[in-house]
């Protein structure tokens, strides 16, 4: 309860706005539209235009004796190529779950990290992974072959030598 | 003759002033004086920039060392510990891979200390984050969050997940296989919204996930960028962003009336001891407050003197011993156990078991059924609900009291049963017959990840504490419930993905039971 003489204005009422509050109305709504705008040009630096990951094509040659549905992993990349009788392909070895590489087996494929298991084609048969291991695109160049880590194709495809 | 006179006096002053110099710089700088009288300390106190934070009175509930356990200043004396041996580890770190781990090597065999420091920095993050999820706890158990202390509360909240954050980008650094990986998934997490947009086929065009992933790593793999922009964070954004908040908070408690407390605080103390100084010597009944005035607010009157006792030295002291028990803590665990460093890591094997800090295992436990829900869904469900609570629960009963309110201490106790019962349950479940996936290989991938062991718990814990709300017919009775029933799932979680997951994340009573390699 405040007690004040009728009439008079109290400091807890509300002031009005006077003409020449306008101007600093103008320059209170100015800095906040300005600090919005460099909010969002700022948040707009951290996000890459270009990518500084190595390449995602290469050559590959396979190895003469490879058995036919013997996985064999280039040096240094998370896929494995598989050759049979139809031809040449291609299996990304990054689990579709949270992104660990996973390992050839007798079944198929294998993550260490939350146990999930892919079919020999990459389906998943357990555990979290939410999709099938994709099949990378893989073309017959020079005797080698040429995969692209940055192109799918359907599972089963293949290409021959 | 008279000019000589002047100039010799002035060398005598100079002389003198320069002899009484250091005598002055110290009285300049402590104007208080030393604090023996009852004026003395409250100057000491409000003088002193670092120190006033500090109310110049507390209340003698708030001394109580059961109130508050002394968590809070433990979480902060921790967050000063990691501050200084932070601070000298960036000496020898350097934010690039493979040097990274290399400089880390330096620090843990090379450096003068290095080891020792490394040590103390690993294990008072550690205490940090043990000691503010506790604190928490007490600030619920004790109903302490209730009005006017909501936004504090909400500030709170923010200190975890910044506490959080500050582990986890912390433990990238060493650039070790543990690191490495536990990072891959956590990034991934961050990506994991595309299993919603991918099972609704909307990724192309809109993709949350991807571009969360892409703003904390800089690239599409763990690299260069990514361990820069975690450095980043670790060092300087968020340890700024977090002291800045932290000074909210310790603001925030005095302007909120100092701790929570019971309303008939003062008449269920003990009486002051008999040496104690009185507050009013002349006895005003009535005590004026600066912010009851601007606030349009009569004085107190009639109140008499509060049953309040000076902070210096009755809080300061307290704060201290707490401040030297989380020292000892950390130095003797240091002294004990080394901070790990694993090989260097390697982006193309796994460690395997690939285990993140500890208090992220028990979401690793939940990723392990649906990398969304676990990792994001439920996670950011039980941040919205713990952020709603003060201002659903509007009761009076029981506040700044353990386990007061309606239910009391066996409402707790059986929400902590049901809790326990309910995730060793759904556990062993999922663990003994594995879930939709391995019954049905060809399911669609939205009803694994709207229907899994880790959404069925949390559906049971909600439908258990509207249950309790219901029965006992208070908010704070069901939000008793929902925050011991979600404790319950944290720690038993945490223990299963600490203790019992082993090699490919397979079950196992033991490590001794472990496959050998
Ligand atoms: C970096 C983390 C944090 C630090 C260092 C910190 C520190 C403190 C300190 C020193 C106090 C004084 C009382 C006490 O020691 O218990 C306090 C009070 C409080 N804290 Fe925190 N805190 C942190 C995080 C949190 C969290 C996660 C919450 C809850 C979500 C929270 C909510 C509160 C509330 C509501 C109070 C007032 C309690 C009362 O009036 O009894 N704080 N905090
Ligand atoms: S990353 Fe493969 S199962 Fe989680």
């Amino acid at each position: 309860m405040t007690i004040r003489a009728a009439g008079t204005r109290s400091r807890l009422d509300p002031e009005p706005v006077a003409r020449r509050d306008v101007l600093g109305l103008a320059s209170l709504l100015s800095a906040a539209a300005a600090l919005l705008l460099s909010a969002f040009g700022m948040l707009r630096l951290p996000k890459p235009g270009v990518l500084a990951s190595a390449g995602k094509k290469y050559r590959v040659s396979l190895p003469e004796a490879l058995p036919a549905g013997e996985p064999y992993t280039p040096p240094g990349r998370a896929v494995a190529l598989f050759r049979d009788a139809q031809g040449v392909w291609a299996v990304s070895l990054v689990c579709t779950h949270l992104g660990c590489i996973v390992r050839p087996s007798a079944q198929g494929f294998e993550c260490p990290c939350h146990g999930s298991r892919f079919g020999p084609d990459g389906s998943v048969i357990k555990g979290p992974a939410p999709k099938a291991l994709p099949w990378l695109k893989v073309t017959a160049s020079g005797g080698g072959f040429l995969v692209d880590e940055g192109a799918t194709v359907a599972p089963g495809t293949r290409v021959s030598s | 003759m008279n000019r000589q006179l002047t100039a010799s006096r002035a060398l005598q002053e100079f002389r003198n002033n320069l002899r009484q110099a250091p005598r002055r710089i110290l009285e300049s700088a402590f104007r208080s004086g030393r604090p023996v009288s009852d004026r003395a300390r409250a100057l000491f106190v409000f003088g002193n920039v670092f120190l006033h934070l500090h109310p110049v009175r507390v209340h003698r509930w708030s001394l109580r060392w059961t109130t508050t356990l002394g968590l809070g200043v433990a979480g902060a004396a921790a967050f000063l510990l990691t501050l200084v041996t932070g601070v000298l580890l960036m000496f020898y770190y350097k934010p690039y891979p493979d040097v990274a781990y290399q400089s880390i090597k330096d620090l843990h065999f090379v450096v003068p200390t290095g080891r020792f420091i490394r040590n103390i920095h690993r294990w008072a993050g550690n205490v940090m984050v043990v000691t503010v999820l506790l604190h928490m706890a007490r600030v619920f158990y004790t109903a302490a969050y209730r009005k006017p202390r909501e936004f504090n509360w909400l500030v709170g909240l923010a200190l975890l997940v910044l506490t959080l954050a500050l582990a986890f980008t912390g433990y990238l650094l060493p650039w070790d296989q543990l690191a490495y990986w536990a990072i891959t998934i956590g990034a991934n997490i961050a990506q994991s919204p595309r299993e919603l947009t991918d099972a609704l086929g909307i990724t192309s065009w809109f993709d949350p996930g991807g571009l969360q992933r892409l703003l904390l790593l800089g690239s599409d793999t763990v690299g260069a960028e990514a361990l820069i922009r975690f450095y980043l964070l670790h060092v300087m954004i968020l340890p700024l962003v977090l002291a800045a908040l932290l000074a909210v908070h310790f603001w925030r408690v005095r302007k909120d009336g100092g701790l929570a407390r019971p309303p008939d605080a003062d008449r269920r103390l003990p009486p002051l001891p008999g040496n104690t100084y009185p507050v009013f010597t002349e006895a005003p009944q009535k005590t004026y407050q600066v912010v009851a005035i601007v606030r349009g607010r009569t004085p107190v009157v009639g109140a008499g003197p509060e049953n309040t006792l000076p902070s210096m030295p009755h809080l300061l002291y307290a704060e201290l011993a707490v401040f030297m028990l989380v020292v000892f803590i950390c130095l003797a665990l240091s002294l004990a156990w080394d901070a790990p460093l694993k090989e260097i890591a390697n982006p193309l094997v796994p460690e395997n078991p690939a285990k993140a800090p500890w208090y992220f295992l028990g979401i690793q436990e939940l990723v392990s059924y649906s990398a969304f829900m676990g990792g994001l869904g439920i996670p950011l469900l039980a941040l919205l609900g713990l952020g709603l609570i003060p201002y659903l629960d509007r009761e009076q009963e029981g506040t700044g009291e353990w386990f007061a309110g309606p239910g009391g201490a066996r409402l707790a106790g059986l929400s902590a049963l049901f809790g326990f019962a309910a995730v060793v349950a759904v556990e062993a479940f999922a663990i003994r017959f594995g879930w939709i996936r391995e019954w049905f290989p060809e399911a669609p991938q939205l009803l694994v990840t709207l229907i899994n062991p880790a959404t069925l718990l949390t559906l049971a814990y909600a439908l258990f504490s509207l249950w309790i709300l219901r029965r006992y017919d208070s908010v704070r009775a069901g939000a008793v419930a929902l925050f011991t029933c979600f404790l319950c799932g944290f720690v038993v979680t945490t223990v299963i993905g600490t203790f019992f997951r082993g090699p490919n994340w397979v079950f196992y009573w033991s490590a001794a039971d472990w496959p050998a390699h």
